[in-house]
């Protein structure tokens, strides 16, 4: 069968079972979409921009665990990509972008709209493709979605040349199976690892699961949870490994890492096995890699080699797929209840509940821990999806919104993107029509992408868009606060009126500034047909606890003073009498944010002290 | 730190070369020389990297290049009998009194003059790295007006063909493990 190189784009995408992709069109990609008119099964969602095509592809594959696609032109349409491929990559989401590309014959002479878009993107996909001739695409786009799909799942793009598009090939399906040679999706441990992973786990005291994304990629919730409950094995789980492990299983401890929960951090330093399942050991769960649980033997399943003894040396590495080492490890295991690590584990976690924003009187102020923990409890009972952006509403989210169920947070971690909220959000909803998508993002985050309320509006998709607005880049003056001795340098931020923005969209706009008023708000979004952005104004100076200081040891936490009953912001606040039992390194960084600000008044020379590292 | 030589075996395809190339710069490793050819087989390329580097972070590179797509199979030559060979071309001055010094230090490193003119000599040598900058340091005193190297090349001694390796983790304590291999054949 003949078909134009554009035509062949689609007949692939279709038989990839793809349903819905997003795109922007342009000159090097118009082909293309003049042939999608001829491919009605694929509904194409046009987006405001780029970067907002491949944030959409990206929630999408996380909410459905399907491959999500996004299409763009060439030059401007390409690297407007390239924040979305970073973030797909750093998170291991599946995804496929097609670039269109100047004709083969005026590649490399500046043509106009030309980049080198496969050199751009090298770094930050796990493998791309420019296609010059039309007999080439179906195979690239198998590959692509293999590749993309299978091992560590991650982006792939391809670039295809608009003569390629013009040009008529024969399409041959079967023809174009993906031929790999080199690739190696899989790997099988030993037999000998599993015996010594087994025999480790079955002589441990004080052993803890560190439960990552790689659970909800693999599906195994079950069979993390059987092994955890037959050797009576707490579970604690990384950011993007919310969901994975039910928030309400006794099971499960919470989040580790810079923003984890202290008991937590505290049973990482003290246990003497970690078993660390999909997760790679990202500098903000580790903090501090010289003194991180010096005293456990480690663990490491990973279904990427490069992971293994990356960032922390592990005594017994198990390469392969979760599912497939979990069930050949899981009858090796005997059972236990570990009753004296448990005991431990609660003495540490003691007084944790006076510390909880929850259990603190209301103030009347409105904090965004109260915000989330709310929109929780009054959607508990329905099926949702929470979006979250980067910042501290993110933590928060993490801390106070208690997910079930996988693939019910969907979150930017390793590249933290602000911006990735609303159009993950937009993603997801597509992938999920049926469960309500919440989008939980700051006022700054929110700015970046705000455009794709359009999208929203144009394609007719509820999201709901809690902005936690305190009018501050609120995480990084956060750092200001703890690190910089409050020099609130280009924090503070002004934003349009966000009820009228909705509106200025025809979609509907809320404000929220006092905690009574949250109820009524949230059941007034629920009950709305359209896409609802509601403003929460919120505490401006409000802080994330407890904290791990980027690179301290990480049972040396940052903590919420247990005297701070009112939470009253700004200048009440005294952090320098944090009376925390736990060792406080705030005060030493005080001293070194001090040292660095004395740096700027003459000092004799030789006496500087360097800077400390952020 | 040490110097490490991995062969990379990787498909013919436009692009390779800066894949790998763009994996050491883009991991923080140090590449101590790369060379590329063709190998034995069509559309098979085989890359000799040099890398200085611990062992832990040789077998992070050996694992990283197995990740590349288009890499069919990595070598580490470090610990195996191995030849290594580099060549060398060096433009050298030499005046009546110092050509035949010149000539006699060429015959001791086994090089050949392939030019000459009246006051200079191009020589080529061939060895070891060592071997190599050993000649160099020997000629300095004379003028060294131009040199090139191509980067050492390596292969295995024995009729053996080398082992291939997976992306193996050495972990503490036990012999080391193999993964499976079977996913690793050469199969162009």
């Amino acid at each position: 069968m003949k078909l134009t190189g554009a035509e062949i784009i689609w007949e692939c995408l279709q038989r990839e079972g793809v349903d819905v992709v997003f795109g922007y069109p342009g000159g090097a990609i118009l082909p293309t979409y003049d042939a999608m008119t001829k491919y009605p099964k694929i509904h194409h969602v046009l987006v405001r921009h780029e970067q907002g095509a491949t944030h959409m592809a990206d929630g999408y594959a996380r909410a459905s665990g399907k491959v999500g696609v996004a299409i763009a032109t060439s030059g401007p349409g390409a690297t407007n990509m390239v924040t979305g491929i970073a973030t797909a990559m750093m998170d291991s989401s599946p995804i496929v972008c097609i670039t269109g590309q100047v004709g083969s014959k005026a590649i490399g002479t500046d043509a106009f709209q030309e980049t080198d878009v496969t050199g751009v993107t090298l770094p930050v996909t796990k493998h791309n493709y420019l296609v010059t001739k039309p007999g080439d695409i179906a195979r690239a786009i198998r590959e692509a979605f293999y590749i993309a799909k299978s091992g560590r799942p991650g982006p792939v793009l391809v670039d295809i040349t608009k003569d390629a598009q013009q040009l008529t090939a024969e399409f041959d399906w079967e023809g174009a199976a993906p031929r790999l040679p080199g690739y190696r999706p899989s790997y099988h441990a030993p037999d000998s690892e599993f015996a010594r992973a087994a025999e480790l786990i079955n002589s441990a005291k004080r052993p803890l699961i560190l439960a990552g994304q790689g659970i909800i990629k693999s599906g195994t919730t079950a069979e993390v949870l059987k092994l955890a409950k037959t050797a009576g094995i707490p579970i604690t789980t990384t950011l993007l490994g919310i969901g994975a492990i039910p928030a309400s299983s006794e099971l499960n401890l919470g989040m580790m890492g810079m923003h984890g929960e202290a008991w937590v951090n505290q049973a990482i330093q003290q246990a003497d096995l970690l078993i660390a399942l999909g997760m790679r050991f990202d500098d903000r769960v580790t903090g501090n890699l010289k003194t991180y649980a010096v005293n456990a033997k480690k663990i490491h399943v990973d279904i990427d080699p490069t992971e293994i003894n990356k960032n922390v040396q592990v005594d017994v590495a198990l390469i392969g797929d979760l599912r497939e080492v979990l069930a050949v490890i899981q009858p090796q295991i005997k059972k236990a209840d570990h009753a004296e690590w448990w005991s431990a584990i609660a003495v540490n976690r003691g007084d944790s509940a006076v510390r909880d924003i929850k259990n603190l009187p209301d103030s009347g102020h409105l904090y965004a821990a109260h915000v989330i923990n709310d929109i929780w409890r009054l959607t508990q009972k329905r099926d949702t999806i929470v979006v979250t952006d980067v910042g501290q509403h993110q933590m928060w989210e993490a801390q106070y919104f208690h997910h079930d169920k996988p693939r019910s947070l969907i979150t930017s971690g390793g590249l933290g993107t602000m911006g990735f909220a609303l159009p993950a959000a937009i993603g997801a909803k597509f992938a999920c029509p049926d469960k309500d998508v919440w989008v939980v993002v700051g006022d700054g985050g929110f700015q970046m992408t705000s455009c794709e309320l359009a999208t929203a509006e144009q394609e007719g998709i509820k999201v709901n868009v809690a902005i936690i607005n305190n009018a501050f880049l609120g995480m990084v003056r956060q750092w200001q606060e703890f690190f910089y001795d409050k020099r609130y340098a280009a924090t503070p931020m002004t934003g349009p009126d966000f009820v009228k923005l909705a509106e200025a969209y025809r979609l509907t706009g809320l404000r929220c500034n006092q905690r009574p008023d949250v109820k009524a708000t949230v059941a007034k979004t629920l009950a709305d047909k359209k896409t609802v952005v509601i403003d929460f104004v919120v505490e401006k100076e409000d802080t994330v606890f407890p904290m791990v200081p980027a690179g301290a040891d990480l049972d040396k936490m940052i903590r919420r003073p247990k005297q701070d009953v009112l939470l009253e912001s700004g200048s009440d606040k005294d952090w320098e009498m944090p009376s925390s039992t736990l060792p406080n390194v705030f005060v030493e960084k005080k001293a070194e944010a001090k040292a660095l600000n004395d740096r700027r008044k003459p000092s004799p020379p030789g006496k500087r002290r360097t800077p400390a590292k952020a | 730190m040490a110097k490490h030589t991995l062969i990379a075996y990787v498909e013919d395809v436009p692009g390779v070369l800066n894949r790998v190339a763009s994996l050491f710069r883009r991991r923080n490793f140090n590449i101590d020389s790369l060379t590329v050819g063709r190998t034995e087989q069509a559309g098979v390329s085989r890359i000799t990297v040099v890398v200085d580097s611990t062992e832990a972070g040789a077998r992070i590179v050996e694992a990283n290049l197995y990740k590349l797509v288009n890499v069919l199979r990595v070598d580490d030559l470090t610990r195996k009998p191995s030849l290594f060979r580099e060549l060398g071309l060096v433009k050298v001055k030499v005046t009546p009194q110092t050509r035949a010094e010149v000539l006699q230090l060429t015959d001791v490193f086994r090089a050949r003059v392939v030019d000459v003119d009246e006051v200079s000599l191009v020589i080529e040598v061939t060895g070891t790295p060592e071997k190599i900058g050993k000649f160099e340091m020997v000629l300095r005193p004379y003028g060294i007006v131009e040199i090139v190297r191509t980067g050492a090349v390596a292969m295995a001694r024995g009729h053996e063909t080398l082992s291939s390796n997976p992306p193996l983790v050495h972990v503490t304590g036990g012999k080391a493990e193999h993964h499976d291999t079977s996913g690793l054949a050469m199969s162009v």
